[in-house]
């Protein structure tokens, strides 16, 4: 009997070695490793192209090793259109907010989507603006305080929180679309299965994939950071349950991830 | 070399392709959609990309994502649709990536009409969008030069990377003229684009970006973008200069008001009158060393747009001497007659009314 | 034994891997990194499995996880 050390854990050389600039216990850090990792399981890091947002995540090339092109506020999924359909031979994501995304991206997301556009999505639900300060974010659930809603957003005057999955999933062309969380172990490890299903999906040329990311925000939830996990599962997923949503091979008989 | 009747859309397609356009991306507006329906007729054939976008904004960011990934693209529009799109004309330009945008201007402020119009000359000139920009600004006056300046528009576009913009108008797009298909074009070589997001293969990483959150690094990222600007002013301010040499009277007008001051020139001439035309083919740059030399002999300037004055502001900034500069202007999709300028013309040079010959026949 | 080892000039303290590790093997440093942050770090004689919960919840990626795995003999081993 040996007693041998095995290294079982570590980063993937796709994320470089510079700190983020995200808060402490920020879920876009896990996020950026999930996706880091997918890249590295296919080996996609010398052929793709990420679109960043603008948001809080919009200095994400500093830790993805990989080609990015910025885009402007929300328009993220049409400079990914503009990507592939120059270089279809590329392997091309976004990784966006929910303020690009369901706000002032609404319209590029759906479009993309709806065009089956052969890209992934990779969309960080934080239910806040983080990057200005905390302010009420298309995703901000009912009487959730922010900035710009101090009294808790109000379902007579701002409406409800925008369900980005379900939204999409009324679309004929998109391949797949799930709705995940970071908030334990077990989903974090669910959340890096739907990652790959998403870009499995786009190297088939099967088309469009989105995986949205319940994630924490514990500045602008105001809470620390282990009880901003929990606060997902308490609340969040109340709102938005997780799952997948649509799935065009399982309904086509095929096997999913 | 074959000769060709075509609208002025339609040479605004032929040129693109000739120019090797790789991506095209646009959203319906009139009066440009010959562009955008030529386009989905031919590129896909061609083996290039089509696409009709969900607005302008998405259009010209489809425009961005392409041009980062090394290609060349290219989006068109009207009016209100280009305002929408000084957004990725400004990510664009901070990011300095080659585009080419075709604005056939039509009537405003809004929605105006689809009547041609030059109102938008201060929104092209001048930058458009957020921040210290410029374009290239190519102004057409024949279906020929729609056809010309879009094929050189890319070779620009490439070699400043920089988005230049074919400002052009409703009169022009729609207007059929014979056009002589160069074949082949001089073609100058195809710039290369080490910069553009490919995959990361056995290199580092590229990053296209128009962020620069440390002033200084802002501040050294804009210095190097005005150096650009200053070497663009330096080789490739554009005008023509037509019977300037001895007029004292000289017309200044782009696009389609430059055919229109032609005429009026050609018909004060055969009354002996000297009466010249400076178009300034390159709006940005603006050829101000161009019009200074065509002043040598010049009392007047007169300059005649269809808008409510803005070139008029590059002529006075143009230090004229002093020169006296009268304008003649129309809004809404009106223009100036022939007629109305020569008989302007001739009051200025204050000679007595003669019945002309030529004039009847107009 | 396993054991961890949390990057101090990527840690942001933010006790994510705290909440999760089951056997109570991390702790605050008491040394500042360049951030001004007193990092994690794994406790003394602690008896961490290398069950790898807090790397996978580390919004930093700053745990690498070290798992001891006893084998059996060598000459089994090259027979398999």
């Amino acid at each position: 009997m040996t007693q041998t050390e095995k290294k079982v854990f570590a980063r993937t050389e796709v994320l470089t070695s510079q700190q983020t600039h995200y808060c402490p216990g920020c879920g876009h850090g896990i996020v950026h490793r999930l996706v880091a990792e997918a890249l590295d399981h296919f080996g996609l890091r010398e052929k793709t192209v990420c679109v960043a947002p603008v948001g809080c995540s919009v200095l994400a090339y500093k830790y993805l090793a990989i080609d990015m092109s910025e885009a402007a506020h929300g328009r993220a999924p049409a400079v990914a259109t503009g990507v592939k359909r120059a270089r279809p031979d590329l392997f091309v994501f976004t990784y966006q907010g929910d303020g690009d995304l369901a706000a002032i991206g609404t319209a590029e997301i759906v479009h993309a989507a709806n065009r089956g556009e052969n890209i992934s999505v990779v969309f960080v639900n934080n239910a806040v603006y983080g990057m200005t300060g905390g302010q009420m974010a298309p995703t901000t659930m009912l009487g959730q305080k922010t900035t710009t809603s101090p009294a808790g957003r109000n379902l007579q005057s701002e409406g409800s929180p925008i369900k980005v999955a379900e939204m999409l999933s009324a679309l004929d062309a998109p391949s797949y679309i799930a709705r995940v969380t970071v908030d334990k172990p077990a989903a974090v490890r669910k959340a890096k299965q739907a990652i790959l299903t998403a870009f499995q999906r786009q190297i088939d040329g099967k088309g469009f994939s989105l995986v949205e990311v319940l994630s924490p925000c514990p500045t602008y939830w105001r809470m620390p950071a282990a009880k901003a996990m929990s606060a997902i599962e308490d609340t969040m997923v109340k709102v938005f349950p997780l799952g997948v949503f649509k799935d065009k091979e399982a309904a086509n008989g095929n096997q999913t991830a | 070399m074959t000769k060709v009747l075509m609208s002025g859309n339609d040479a605004v397609v032929e040129g693109a392709i000739r120019a090797g356009i790789d991506c095209y991306f646009g959203y319906p507006i009139t009066p440009q959609n010959e562009i955008i329906a030529g386009m989905a007729a031919r590129l896909p054939g061609l083996g290039r990309a089509f696409l009709q976008s969900e607005s302008e904004l998405a259009a010209v960011s489809m425009v961005h994502g392409a041009a980062a990934a090394g290609k060349r693209a290219m989006t068109t529009s009207s009016s209100p649709g280009i305002s929408l799109m000084q957004e990725g004309i400004s990510y664009l330009s901070g990011t300095q990536l080659p585009a080419v945008i075709v604005n056939v201007q039509r009537g405003g402020p809004g929605l105006g009409n689809i009547a041609p119009a030059q109102g938008d000359y201060f929104q092209a000139t001048r930058g458009g969008g957020n921040g210290d920009y410029h374009n290239i600004v190519l102004a057409p006056s024949s279906v020929q030069e729609m056809l010309d300046y879009t094929y050189e528009a890319f070779d620009l576009a490439d070699q400043y990377r920089i988005p230049v913009m074919i400002l052009t108008d409703g009169r022009l797009g729609q207007m059929m003229e014979p056009c002589e298909l160069r074949d082949p074009y001089p073609r100058k070589k195809l710039v290369e684009k080490p910069w553009a997001v490919t995959g990361a293969k056995g290199r580092k990483q590229h990053f296209l970006c128009s962020l620069h959150l440390p002033p200084a690094e802002l501040a050294e990222h804009n210095r190097a973008l005005q150096k650009n600007y200053r070497e663009i002013e330096r080789k490739e301010a554009r005008a023509e200069a037509h019977c300037t040499n001895d007029a004292e009277v000289v017309f200044v007008a782009y696009g389609a008001c430059a055919r229109l001051c032609r005429e009026a020139g050609d018909i004060l001439r055969e009354e002996g009158l000297k009466v010249g035309l400076l178009r300034p083919i390159t709006l940005w740059p603006f050829p101000a060393k161009k019009l200074q030399a065509s002043l040598k002999k010049a009392k007047r300037i007169v300059v005649v747009e269809m808008s409510a004055g803005q070139l008029i502001q590059d002529v006075q900034l143009s230090n004229v001497d002093g020169l006296p500069i009268e304008f003649i202007g129309r809004m809404g999709g009106e223009a100036p007659s022939i007629k109305e300028l020569v008989a302007f013309g001739r009051k200025l040079l204050q000679k007595p009314r003669r019945k002309l010959a030529s004039q009847g026949k107009r | 034994m396993s054991r961890i080892e949390i990057n101090p000039e990527l840690c942001k303290a933010c006790e994510v891997c705290l909440a999760f590790c089951p056997k109570d093997c991390i702790q605050q440093s008491d040394t500042l990194n360049r951030y001004g942050v007193y990092p994690m770090q794994m406790k003394e004689a602690a008896e961490c499995t290398g069950c790898t919960l807090c790397a996978t919840m580390c919004p930093d990626t700053a745990i690498t996880v070290y798992r001891t795995v006893v084998e059996k003999a060598q000459n089994q081993e090259a027979s398999t």
